[in-house]
């Protein structure tokens, strides 16, 4: 599968020739588990590991706890009451489930920065790249989906509002909004069709991780360096890699193994920590909370939605160009969808031809306050709607657009990058001061 | 550069997280000292015995608590019923509708307690879950780990927070409190001192019954709390010795690798 040369499966036996000549299916678990990886990865290349385990948690515990609960307006509340009181373990499952989205995105946010700082997303690594955002889309349709089943105040305010958000689209966004509901409002219908495509979506998302690991086996992966395996010869590129077993596998597993304790005392010891506490309350058309707040990995996209008001300049100038048609809610909509899309283009918009970080002196501090920026729009969008927060969220959300629409293009022409060692094996051996053998064991 | 970083993160996330809860205008919540908050706590068996009676006695009169199963009142980190003693108390102070019988029957271990919406009052079964008393410090909410949301402070703090004022407004009366939001609620004080007998001559102050109630009541939110806990312990305990093998495994497998140590033949 990878371009990296390296052994590949050989059948022996009669046995294993009858069925590889039938179906490869050993041959391709084989170059898998084998790859030829970059022995300088360092420890933020372990959070695939952590994000294919908790893909895996969220089914199994998802399955399980699908079993006993009854997506129903009248019965859907008492059904995660019953889970937490009279299934066998219940209690268990829906605390791992419900941290268990919590633990998935601070993966998958840790992931995605690893990637933007080692320019993982640049050439020949771009459909990786494209393919990990159709993932995380996928993800936030899931988790939003899946906090409106247990049909809590938060969970029916929170649905009514972003499915709000497809209305602010012009001509069509009514009719597409109540496709959305399956009626005016949220409702029966709404609560229903979430709960299918709650369970349906994770399949997807498991298709597209295939192609995503598909992908990057193609390609090879990236590596702190950002320069590439040799791959002349088996030789040159074993002085540069190490097969992914055992050497990444027990490395990652120990890392997932540290993140387990954390999460596991999370889980036991304040399950409730990063629930909010309306959500026990349920849900009631009548009576509005006084704040709704999306779950806290929504909040820094939330910021971003909520800081295009009519009394921005940009909005004015949009709504006077389009003639009224783009006014400040679908601006604010198109600026959260618009976040995610400038992330998604960032491989055509990056123009250096250093791919780490590490070799950029300036990326660096610009890349630093991306990461700062990207946690004050997360607390600003906790905050309530009000003056300080409102301006620093337009400047938050200002400088998220101007980094990747201004500052990477820009970067790549204005910046002297530093040296770049020559190989993989160089870095590797500059860190680990004296290898007792060069050639990687078999 | 993501060591810095990660640190950094960690930090915020903290403070960001914990700050979704925080708003609004909140009243003074009492840090009650709990015997079930942090991560070894457990409930106090004659405590919610004792919290189970002022809610039989008194809340019960317009507060219902639906979702919770009478049967579970013999649950093991409960109050600790025996299955008679469920029994008994199940049919001397609740009826059920039995839709097979047509008509109202004495409730029995396999009902839950009753509803009530009589004067329009909440369900308590998840009160303590529904409400928050803790967020520090700086809204972080990591005081969470050793004193739980503060659900059960909240309410022994309303429950013992009445100033005796009253005002009436739209023909309501609303009652001054300092742990209500806004200051002024329409429940009347539920609680006085010596309104509820316990059997075995506990203080029966209304300081004291309001923990009790409280302390029933996050009983009633989070029946599993104690055997969550210790499954939480168990898990920690076991993945910090599987951390440490894979920890050594993981260094012995690189050492050939990195040249730190001869690898062992």
């Amino acid at each position: 599968m990878s371009g990296i040369p390296h052994d590949h499966y050989e059948p022996r036996t009669g046995a294993e020739k009858w069925v590889h000549s039938r179906l490869p299916i050993v041959g391709l678990l084989y170059d898998t588990l084998m790859i030829p990886t970059p022995k300088n990865l360092n420890w933020m290349w372990i959070w695939g590991i952590v994000l294919t385990f908790c893909l895996v948690l969220q089914i199994a515990t998802g399955i399980v706890l699908a079993m006993h609960y009854t997506p129903h307006v009248d019965m859907a509340f008492a059904s995660v009451e019953h889970i937490m009181r009279d299934v066998n373990g219940g209690y268990m499952l829906r605390y791992l489930h419900a941290n268990g989205a919590s633990l998935f995105f601070v993966a998958v946010y840790a992931h995605i920065f690893r990637g933007l700082y080692y320019g993982s997303y640049k050439s020949p690594r771009e459909i990786t790249w494209i393919i990990g955002m159709l993932i995380y889309l996928c993800m936030m349709g899931t988790a939003f989906m899946g906090y409106v089943l247990p049909w809590g105040q938060m969970s029916f305010w929170g649905a009514t509002v972003i499915t709000g958000l497809f209305g602010a689209i012009p001509f069509i966004g009514e009719p597409i909004q109540t496709w959305l509901l399956g009626g005016p409002a949220v409702d029966n219908a709404t609560l229903n069709r979430f709960f299918s495509l709650h369970y349906l979506l994770p399949f997807v998302i498991a298709a597209l991780v295939a192609v995503h690991i598909w992908a990057f086996h193609s390609t090879g992966n990236n590596n702190p360096t950002g320069v590439e395996v040799r791959r002349a010869s088996k030789a040159e590129a074993e002085k540069d890699t190490v097969p992914f077993w055992p050497y990444f596998v027990m490395k990652d597993l120990f890392a997932l193994a540290v993140i387990m304790v954390i999460f596991f005392a999370i889980v036991g010891f304040m399950p409730n920590y990063l629930g909010h506490p309306d959500n026990y309350i349920e849900a009631n058309p009548l009576v509005t909370p006084a704040h709704i707040v999306p779950e806290w990995y929504f909040l820094p996209f939330y910021a971003i939605l909520r800081a295009f008001t009519s009394e921005v300049w940009v909005v004015q100038i949009a709504s006077f160009i389009t003639g009224g048609l783009i006014d400040a809610k679908f601006f604010g909509v198109l600026a959260m969808f618009g976040a995610i899309a400038v992330m998604a283009l960032a491989p055509w918009l990056d123009t250096s031809s250093v791919r780490s970080g590490r070799y950029r002196p300036m990326f660096k501090w610009w890349f630093v306050l991306l990461v700062i920026d990207f946690f004050a729009l997360m607390w600003l969008g906790a905050m309530p709607a009000e003056e300080p927060y409102a301006s620093f969220s337009l400047i938050a959300s200002a400088y998220w657009f101007g980094y990747f629409l201004v500052i990477l293009p820009l970067l790549g022409v204005i910046e002297k990058p530093r040296a770049q060692p020559a190989t993989i094996e160089e870095d590797f051996n500059a860190h680990y001061a004296k290898p007792s053998d060069t050639a990687p064991a078999e | 550069m993501f060591k810095k970083l990660t640190i950094a993160a960690v930090t915020v996330l903290g403070l960001t997280s914990g700050s979704a809860f925080a708003a609004g205008d909140e009243g003074h919540v009492e840090d009650f000292a709990f015997s079930f908050e942090g991560p070894f706590g457990s409930y106090d068996q004659n405590q919610l015995q004792r919290g189970l009676k002022v809610y039989t006695e008194v809340c019960s009169a317009c507060h219902g608590l639906k979702f919770v199963p009478l049967r579970t009142l013999g649950d093991e980190g409960g109050p600790g019923f025996s299955e008679e003693q469920v029994r008994a108390y199940a049919a001397a102070n609740f009826e059920v509708f039995d839709p097979e019988l047509d008509d109202y029957r004495p409730a029995g271990p396999v009902d839950k307690f009753p509803a009530n919406t009589a004067a329009g009052a909440p369900d308590l079964s998840l009160m303590a879950k529904g409400r928050a008393g803790f967020h520090g410090p700086y809204g972080s909410g990591i005081n969470q780990f050793f004193r739980g949301i503060g659900g059960a402070e909240y309410i022994a703090s309303l429950l013992d927070g009445y100033t005796g004022e009253e005002k009436e407004e739209a023909g309501t009366i609303f009652y001054e409190n300092t742990a209500f939001p806004g200051g002024w609620i329409s429940m009347a004080p539920p609680l006085s001192d010596e309104i509820v007998e316990f059997d075995d001559g506990h203080d029966n102050t209304v300081h004291n019954m309001s923990q009790d109630v409280a302390a029933f009541l996050m009983w009633t939110a989070e029946p599993k709390m104690m055997a969550r806990k210790e499954a939480g312990f168990v898990a920690v305990l076991f993945l910090t010795l599987l951390s440490v093998l894979l920890y050594l495994t993981n260094k012995r497998i690189w050492a050939p690798l990195k040249g730190k140590h001869k690898p062992e033949a």
